[in-house]
């Protein structure tokens, strides 16, 4: 087949992609070497915001919390994530029915059909200070004493926030998971069970290696969107209380709009892109010399 | 062969698993009991109780204080209008990439990656001047411009290794009655892959009705807004007491869950596909 002709179907992509991706993302690049509040004209600094950034408390306060949202939303929900997507097709499935699996399985998914934003508006409700039910619950079953101001106390704030991001991204992995174990062939569980292989067994050596596929897109995709993690920081604790729960995408975020450092935005922004583009490569290259 | 023997811990896992799905879905239920609860009997009772009648004025109350017909119909609109032209830009794209296989298109390929996978904090700023400057801010057209892009950034990766595997014993015979590229692309490529573009369009249509940062910088205005922003901004607000609160929630809840329980079947299947992202 001839192959001229074919890049005009490209040229409606091309222009729209130069004005709203590669454009800005080298406005983003340049004004990160500037001092700019947004009006005037930037004045160029080098790499002075860098310099600032590097030396700057909250900077790594924000990728701390960052490594901390990688291992609720990415680390956590994939191990549980494993262990009851095995449960649930290896032992419910066979010992209760199929219907009960896909009934618990979608028990655990609901959370995540959620907008990321309205999950944090629920569980600001859930865990309000003066009307919130998990305090009245704990006052109900006699663990009154555990109850908290859980956003609003800089000790519990981050905890908690990892605790609803467990809770919004598990149902994830469980999905993915149990997909691809439906491709497994279900003679190889039955061999291993009729030699008596424990069901811990069949875990290590049956699910895992058949969903390694899986386990890496997982692990990939979970983690840059716990980079990326905004709506429920902006949404539940606003990065407080102080800077407790401060993440990188918020702390641009105020730089941008509230303090009007533009400058400075950019380059906690760019230094964030630079980590995500770093991050997937190293994922794709590791996945690609695994298969 | 031995039978396998009934272990007494069955109902032990059960229950373990049930516990945790109850775990998982009581914030919807306890949000759900406090929306159609009077703020008296909430009052007397508490968020534990169970509601001593429907009342549905909070919600009332709550949809008409912040318009929310109005950011139903905005989320509806945008992410509509999206999940169209994304797909529709995906098919282009993939058509030429995929079956067109132009030179380059590795490199291409990578682009579209890259666009997809680049923060939006990156882009936020220079969008957000540049929409200044062209009169764009705080209009519905912006995000609908910006997210086709993001969207069909990842259809075209997605898609493009879809037609990859195009028959092509069907493209050739086509081809030697005499149909064009153009002609060949909507009567014989799109029908064809109809499944996958109906899935990509569900995925895109929810994709943007979650977004958040971008809207929550672009729609400042009443007027525009999405439900998960006016939601958000909302949250906290003091005028809000417990059962409106819970009231927002349930509305931020509902069409989400209508949306899973529309789309389920196609979604399921297609989850797999979702995962790539």
């Amino acid at each position: 087949m001839k192959r001229g002709g074919y890049r005009l179907y490209l040229l409606p992509s091309a222009v729209l992609f130069t004005a709203v991706i590669a454009v800005p993302f080298l406005m983003n690049l340049g004004t990160s070497f500037t001092k700019w509040t947004g009006v005037g004209t930037p004045e160029w600094t080098g790499l002075t915001n860098y310099t600032r950034l590097f030396a700057d408390a909250n900077f790594w306060a924000s990728f701390r919390n960052n490594v901390l949202l990688i291992v609720a939303m990415a680390i956590v929900p994939t191990l549980l994530g494993l262990v009851l997507a095995a449960a649930l097709f290896d032992y419910i499935g066979k010992k209760f029915g199929g219907r009960t699996a896909s009934v618990l399985r979608a028990a655990y998914y609901l959370p995540q059909v959620l907008p990321v934003a309205v999950a944090g508006v629920v569980w600001g409700w859930m865990l309000h200070p003066s009307y919130g039910a998990l305090n009245q619950i704990l006052d109900a079953v006699g663990l009154g004493s555990l109850g908290q101001n859980w956003l609003g106390d800089s000790d519990f704030a981050l905890a908690t926030v990892m605790a609803i991001m467990v809770w919004f991204q598990l149902g994830y992995p469980v999905v993915i998971f149990m997909a691809g174990l439906q491709r497994v062939d279900p003679a190889l569980y039955e061999a291993a069970e009729i030699d008596g292989a424990s069901w811990w067994r069949r875990f290590r050596h049956i699910t895992i290696p058949q969903v390694r596929q899986e386990i890496f897109v997982v692990l990939l995709t979970c983690t840059i969107a716990a980079l990326k993690v905004f709506g429920p920081i902006f949404v539940l604790t606003r990065g407080g209380p102080g800077k407790a729960t401060i993440v990188p995408s918020y702390f641009s975020y105020t730089n941008f709009f509230e303090k009007a450092n533009v400058g400075y935005g950019s380059a906690i922004a760019t230094v964030l892109a630079l980590i995500i583009v770093v991050v997937t490569a190293f994922f794709l290259r590791f996945q690609d010399r695994d298969s | 062969m031995r039978s396998i023997p009934v272990r007494p811990g069955r109902w032990a896992v059960l229950a373990a698993l049930v516990v945790l799905a109850v775990v998982m879905l009581a914030p919807f239920v306890i949000v759900t009991m406090n929306a159609v609860k009077s703020p008296a009997d909430y009052a007397a009772g508490g968020p534990l109780s169970l509601p001593s009648e429907l009342y549905l004025q909070g919600i009332v109350d709550f949809w008409q204080r912040v318009d929310f017909g109005r950011k139903l119909l905005n989320s509806l609109m945008i992410s509509g209008a999206v999940a169209i032209l994304a797909v529709v830009l995906s098919v282009l794209n993939a058509y030429a990439l995929g079956i067109g296989r132009v030179r380059g298109r590795l490199w291409i390929l990578v682009g579209f990656l890259l666009a997809n996978t680049l923060p939006q904090e990156a882009l936020a700023y220079p969008l957000y001047y540049l929409s200044k400057e062209v009169g764009l801010y705080d209009t519905q057209l912006a995000v609908i411009i910006i997210f086709t892009a993001i969207q069909a950034a990842f259809g075209t990766y997605l898609l493009s290794s879809v037609l990859g595997q195009f028959p092509r014993a069907i493209l050739e015979a086509a081809e030697i009655d005499g149909a064009s590229r153009w002609r060949i692309l909507w009567r014989i490529v799109v029908p064809i892959s109809r499944p996958t573009l109906a899935v990509l369009m569900i995925f895109f249509f929810i994709w943007t009705w979650n977004e958040f940062f971008l809207p929550l910088i672009f729609l400042i205005g009443n007027d525009n807004q999405t439900v998960p922003v006016a939601l958000g901004v909302l949250q906290g607000e003091r005028m809000m007491d417990a059962t409106m609160s819970s009231a927002s929630a349930l509305l931020g809840i509902i069409p989400a869950v209508a949306f899973f329980l529309i789309f389920q079947r196609t979604l399921t299947r297609g989850v797999t596909v979702g995962a790539i992202k």
